[in-house]
């Protein structure tokens, strides 16, 4: 195939790769653009069977890989659990991030079948364009693994940090740099090793100092790498989808960072130097900890409350995905509205632990999409509201964050739950969340603390609201 | 003077960064998460290097040091590519509007 044909149908690709994209501007159109991104890449892979045009028995392997490959990625998507989403984007993070490292090493080690000059001699921008997208790929890839053992709870959450840690960070990214220049003036094997192996280090340096709750931030981080070291791997290749698709991933993650430290209130460095929710937060909490008298509730009175309500707000956080309680809060939310309850969801920017999470979780439990709205959407209807259900959130909704200067949130969004005529606030105890930080909302006048697991206490209150 | 080829890549690449800002910031916050599954499932389209790398063999030599690097990289981007756009149908087919003559 000419080259100029494969690069045109590369570019078409890209070009689907984008429509893919533009689809989830609206649940409707999002189905039709997964095709148009299918589409996009089996384009791609067929253009480069058809390009190589070496159909020798190697080719059955590349089948085989493929399908054996396909057949793993196949069974992993239809048997994960929509709880465990965070830590699968996060695994699937990590495999770009590794392939984009094998590419490399494969092309350092014969670039005479990329057309990269030959081995010892290779061209300088294509040696350049090779060791980004093997330092960015091996960052990707350790970063995810340690992003992905902390979300499934094999590495605690708890942010790792240690004495002259910055230091040696930066340390490490400036070697990486000087790496990268005199393996550009060597073509030095064993410099590329080595440029591989620190990568893969500092990768997993930058994530262990970042908490639990941080992952949204980091998970999107990643994202945005894995695209990076795509689009470094096209340029070695020399390949306008790979470009196409490297830019767009790239600004996607960029972009999903950015609107997870608004959520926040706080910066990106901030996010990245991490140790957020660490020593010096807890122990301030434990300052002020004078008991303050709470109300306790039980399902009973929580059944009460929102029978006798005309408008009930559901304001879902990590909490509940962890109790898996999504499908018997929609159980709960239909038994309300059959009661002529008018029920909406609430949903913080940062709730969950990866963009969108709490979304999924609602729409798995047949929730619809159009009953489901965003911070901004909804903030201004607690004030009207006479419920509101917190189930499995709490920094999102101290008030702490309006009203304390001092506060580690102050000047994060967040919702205005205090503003309803009763809150019933789901929990396991009194302990604070991620933040260390106490909740003001607990001890209001107009919150009824129901303390217990999030399942069980929603499915106690659809009992209650039975009888 | 002719313009050297990598200027058109780059030129290509940043604009496609701005395509990517731009689309980007229509995607409705409620779709965030496939948004993650279907970036990682495209930028798996690396494995068109894999597949080069993993071809790079010479006569009658399937497996040289550089191609075995090339066909763990296809099992890798195969299993992003197939569980990526698979995961992320399986998560819109899940997206539903309210029914209206349910209640």
């Amino acid at each position: 195939m000419s080259a100029n044909i494969s690069a045109i149908l590369y570019l078409i690709s890209g070009v689907l790769f984008i429509l893919a994209l533009r689809g989830l501007s609206s649940p409707e159109t999002s189905r039709k653009g997964n095709l148009f991104g299918i589409i996009g890449m089996v384009i791609a892979i067929t253009v480069t069977f058809l390009s190589v045009g070496n159909f020798s028995s190697g080719f059955i392997y590349v089948l085989i890989f493929l399908a054996i490959g396909g057949g793993i990625g196949a069974f992993i998507a239809y048997r994960i659990p929509m709880t465990a989403m965070p830590e699968l984007v996060a695994g699937f993070h990590s495999l770009v991030g590794l392939a984009a490292v094998f590419v490399a090493i494969s092309a350092f080690i014969k670039p005479e079948a990329f057309g990269l000059g030959t081995s010892g001699n290779i061209k300088l921008a294509s040696l350049i364009e090779m060791a980004i997208g093997a330092a960015v790929g091996a960052i990707t890839f350790s970063g995810s693994v340690i992003a992905f053992l902390k979300l499934q709870g094999i590495m605690s959450g708890v942010p790792i940090t240690f004495k002259g840690q910055h230091a040696l960070n930066a340390l490490i990214l400036v070697s990486i740099i000087v790496l990268t220049f005199y393996l550009c003036s060597t073509q030095s094997a064993s410099l590329f090793w080595v440029l591989i192996a620190v990568s893969f280090l500092i990768g997993f340096l930058i994530i262990i100092p970042i908490g639990g709750a941080d992952m949204p931030v980091v998970i999107s981080m990643l994202n945005s790498y894995s695209g990076w070291a795509a689009a470094g791997i096209g340029f070695t290749l020399e390949n306008t989808a790979l470009i196409i698709t490297g830019a767009l991933v790239g600004s996607s993650g960029a972009i999903l960072s950015y609107i997870m430290c608004k959520g926040m209130n706080r910066s990106f460095f901030n996010v990245i130097l991490g140790g957020f929710g660490a020593t010096e937060q807890q122990s301030d909490g434990d300052k002020n900890k004078e008991q303050r008298p709470v109300k306790n509730g039980n399902a009973d009175d929580a059944a009460f409350l929102m029978k006798n309500a005309s408008s009930v707000i559901i304001v879902p956080g990590y909490g509940m995905a962890v109790a898996q309680a999504q499908h018997a809060l929609r159980e709960m939310v239909d038994t309300l509205k059959k009661l002529d309850i008018k029920v909406s969801y609430a949903i913080h920017p940062v709730a969950g632990r990866m963009p969108g999470h709490m979304n999924v979780l609602l729409a798995e439990a047949n929730v619809p999409y159009d009953e489901v709205f965003e911070l901004e959407e909804i903030n201004n209807d607690f004030a009207n509201a006479d419920v509101a259900y917190v189930i499995g959130a709490n920094d999102v909704t101290n008030p702490v964050a309006k009203t304390d200067p001092q506060s580690p949130i102050y000047g994060m969004p967040v919702l205005d739950v205090e503003k309803c005529k009763s809150v019933l606030f789901v929990k396991r105890s009194l302990s604070p969340g991620y933040a260390g930080i106490d909740n003001d909302l607990f001890y209001k006048e107009n919150t009824l603390m129901l303390f217990g697991d999030a399942k069980k206490m929603t499915e106690e209150i659809i009992k209650n609201l039975g009888s | 003077m002719e313009v050297d080829p990598f200027i058109f890549r780059l030129s290509i690449f940043i604009l496609s960064i701005f395509i990517g800002y731009y689309v980007v910031w229509s995607v409705t916050p409620s779709l965030h998460t496939p948004l993650m599954s279907v970036t990682n499932a495209i930028s798996s389209v690396i494995i068109v290097g894999a597949i080069i790398a993993a071809l790079s063999g010479s006569d009658g030599v399937i497996f040289s040091s550089s191609s075995i690097f090339g066909f763990l990289a296809i099992v890798l981007a195969a299993i992003n590519i197939f569980g990526g756009f698979l995961v992320t149908q399986r998560m819109l087919a899940m997206y539903k509007k309210k029914k209206k003559d349910k209640y």
